[in-house]
């Protein structure tokens, strides 16, 4: 194996093990600043009793989204040395805003909530869950805005020649707000709440299927059900013009992510299907001209194929058509979830419907799965660019490093980071078995 | 004015500021075997614990605005010093899971191993971080492309396994210094034992490294040759460090941390002014050295990148001193305690 597929493997692998944990982050931290708040205007001790032990969880989570956030900070240097030179003078600035704005609000406050209970008036605390909350919410903004400039790239303009060249900032904020940002940093945020909310469904679920802290667990799950609803449709409003820019931005990952290979034809949509790459073909049921009608409004406008672009520049399909359509299919799934929750709610069935209950204990799986797959769809889609049209992936490796260094590295990674997911389960596991009123640390 | 040097001088603050206060949770870590039973190693964690997390972010900032303001310099040091940054990388790893996870289990087993692996992380990741620096004060090989040259074997050279014991000495004293100030009674007068022995590790450590500077890295005295007045920057340096054992004798133990602030702050003014205008000596061939005119991002950026700067640094130094006074005082085991 090349350097460059090594490379593309383990930041595939580090990237991905990094992702379980800033959604869980921020969904969380949104719950608990709704239950902080609860208690701030009720002064019902319950409420922060259930605050207490989602921040414990919170604390868990956080510490594995700083253990492995670090790496991705120098990963970008270690790896694509040469895309660091390229990009650095756009692309370090969001990073380091990220830095600056955002991880030092979270990592300071945390300490508060983890902590200072009994330092700090409850009204501190309220505002240190505040702005723990605000801080994970900004460095989704920072580093989305970084991400999007790699697929949709503005504000820019390239400088020198050759081994030399490089993209410089024209207009920062033309940067900030490329063509892609506003809708993908919102599809993200809103997948974060649904996976926060999830967890805690499932976390509740559990409790009242063993019917253990009963109050704690349905005024838990009333709240993260309400949280997922709000997200659940803004993920779709958002999927939507999020696909509506790869539509006209990022033309080849559109024809990948559609299955579309013949140009100036119609584009289907297909609910899902087998991709024979060989031959340019897709079997499965699928709607007629969906996406030109999505596209354009007419079901028979012609929709530009992957045939319409050199071979060279068109993304791996298979990879991109799964991951999309399952993506999809995934949040079909978890939007019956939170439509069946909301059924039985009003009918006053929610915590006694035993089969949705246990529905929802796994259901702490499937948004995980599906921002993997959105992330692998975006990204797998955007081949074989690092920076869409400018920069190809291939371009952008290390020079000073040798592919069996990097075999090294990536065998570590893998090895500390399958320890560290063990580890992170048995004790989470442990946390929620414990429950609530469980033994405190070190006894 | 000069943007770059603005940057060089930016650029040390963030390493500055991460060295002042990561240092202390490194140095602690690497003390935290010589604390022994189950209280004394809970106290050891607690003492960093609402503090290391925000501590390392100053770590992460730096290296994101070394990305933003000399990107070739983060390529050519992150991709050059590959197999040494994924070392310190899982030794940052280690040393964040080994405080989160420790107390979650009651087994002594299982907290042994964690007791552990927090010490080494810490030891490791300060050792490396002095490698690091050694390099950068010796030089290593670059190419006319700006490319790492050398091999990771030749990174571990005696100035620089010099330097990464200095680091290491830094931290520990500073770490006990640290303790003093949280701990009380018994423990608290086991650690002032250990404050006297890290400051003469330290001071040997210093004293040797500084001999062998002058003889075999004359480049970095050059300057001092050549503009005397900043031989106060040494002299200053001694006299602060010369403070600290004077300060813990007078019990004033916040003094002597801030002395042991003070001491490291000046470490790195005397390594930024040795090294300036370069970031990355180049050895041998030094005209192919990165220097902050020669492997920094465009004017535009530089700009940009102070105004994030100016609006955001006052905000983190403003909460961060906020939640240290929050957290002030004896380090006390309660129920939200790690």
């Amino acid at each position: 194996m090349d350097i460059l597929l090594l490379s593309r493997l383990q930041f595939a692998l580090t990237i991905m093990f990094h992702y379980i944990y800033p959604p869980l982050s921020i969904g969380l931290g949104i719950i608990i600043l709704i239950m902080e708040s609860m208690y701030l205007l009720s002064k019902n001790p319950l409420y922060h009793q259930m605050t207490k032990f989602w921040v414990k969880v919170f604390g868990l989570i956080f510490v594995m989204g700083v253990a492995t956030g670090v790496v991705m900070e120098f990963e970008f240097g270690t790896n694509w040395s040469t895309y660091a030179r390229y990009v650095g003078d756009v692309f370090g600035s969001p990073l380091a805003a990220e830095g600056v704005f955002a991880f030092f609000l979270e990592s300071g406050f945390l300490a508060v909530l983890l902590f200072g209970w009994e330092r700090v008036s409850p009204s501190m605390y309220w505002l240190s869950a505040l702005l723990v909350c605000f801080g994970a919410h900004l460095s989704a903004v920072w580093i989305i805005v970084a991400n999007s400039w790699m697929q949709t790239p503005a504000g820019y303009h390239i400088v020198g020649e050759g081994m030399h060249q490089r993209a410089e900032i024209t207009d920062f904020w033309a940067m900030v707000f490329n063509p892609s940002s506003i809708q993908r940093l919102s599809h993200v945020i809103c997948a974060a709440w649904i996976t926060g909310a999830f967890l805690v469904l499932s976390v509740s679920a559990y409790y009242l299927l063993k019917k253990r802290q009963m109050e704690f667990a349905k005024v838990s799950m009333k709240v993260a059900l309400l949280v997922a609803l709000v997200a659940v449709i803004g993920q779709w409003w958002t999927g939507k013009i999020s696909a509506e820019g790869v539509a006209l931005y990022q033309p080849t990952k559109l024809a990948a992510m559609e299955g579309h290979y013949t140009s100036n034809t119609p584009a289907d949509f297909y609910l899902f299907g087998v991709v024979d790459d060989k031959n340019h073909q897709i079997t499965g049921p699928r709607i007629r001209g969906f996406i030109s009608y999505l596209m354009y409004g007419d079901f028979n406008a012609p929709v530009k194929g992957l045939e319409s672009f050199k071979k060279e520049d068109r993304p791996p399909v298979a990879m991109t058509f799964y991951s999309y359509h399952l993506m999809i299919i995934t949040g079909v799934l978890l939007t019956v979830l939170v439509a069946i929750g909301f059924v039985l709610w009003p009918q006053g069935r929610l915590f006694e419907t035993k089969w949705y209950l246990t529905l929802l204990v796994p259901s702490v799986f499937l948004p995980q799965l599906a921002n993997q797959l959105g992330w692998v769809t975006a990204e797998v889609g955007r081949q074989p660019w690092i920076v869409y049209g400018l920069l190809r992936t291939s371009e952008g490796v290390s020079k000073a490093v040798k592919a069996d260094v990097v075999w090294t590295s990536l065998i570590m990674f893998t090895l500390i980071y399958l320890l560290l997911f063990v580890l992170f389960l048995f004790l989470l596991d442990q946390k929620i078995k414990n429950g609530p009123e469980g033994v405190g640390h070190g006894s | 004015m000069d943007l770059h040097l603005t940057w060089f001088i930016l650029l040390g603050v963030l390493l500055a500021g991460y060295a002042v206060l990561d240092g202390f949770d490194l140095g602690v870590g690497a003390l935290h075997l010589f604390a022994k039973g189950d209280g004394e190693r809970r106290l050891m964690m607690n003492a960093i614990g609402p503090v290391w997390d925000g501590n390392e972010v100053w770590l992460v900032t730096g290296g994101g605005a070394l990305f933003a303001a000399f990107p070739d310099v983060y390529a050519t040091l992150a991709s050059g010093f590959y197999l040494a940054v994924f070392l310190l990388l899982f030794s940052l790893i280690f040393r964040a899971v080994s405080i989160e996870f420790r107390s979650k289990q009651p087994s002594a087993y299982w907290r042994q191993i964690w007791d552990v692996t927090f010490a080494i992380a810490s030891i490791l990741a300060a050792f490396l971080f002095g490698v690091v620096i050694g390099n950068l004060v010796w030089g290593i090989p670059l190419g006319a492309d700006k490319e790492f040259r050398g091999s990771t074997f030749g990174l571990l050279h005696p100035y620089a396994l010099l330097t990464g014991l200095t680091v290491v000495a830094v931290c520990m004293m500073h770490g006990s210094i640290f303790l003093t100030m949280k701990t009380e009674g018994k423990f608290h007068h086991k650690v002032r034992g250990w404050v006297k022995n890290s400051i003469i590790f330290f001071v040997i450590m210093y004293g040797i490294l500084t001999v062998a500077t002058c003889l075999w890295v004359p480049h970095m005295v050059e300057k001092f040759k050549t503009f005397p007045v900043l031989f106060l920057i040494p002299v200053v340096n001694v006299l602060v460090v010369a403070n600290v054992p004077w300060a813990i004798y007078q019990k004033r133990d916040f003094l002597a941390f801030l002395s042991s602030c003070g001491g490291i702050v000046l470490l790195m003014v005397l390594l930024g002014v040795g090294i300036f205008p370069n970031l990355v000596l180049s050895n041998p061939h030094p005209e192919f050295s990165l220097s902050i005119y020669n492997a920094s991002s465009s004017i535009k950026t530089l700009q940009t990148m102070l105004i994030i700067a100016l609006i955001g640094m006052p905000l983190v130094l403003a909460y961060t001193v906020a939640i240290y006074w929050i957290f002030r005082g004896k380090v006390k085991l309660d129920g939200h305690s790690y």
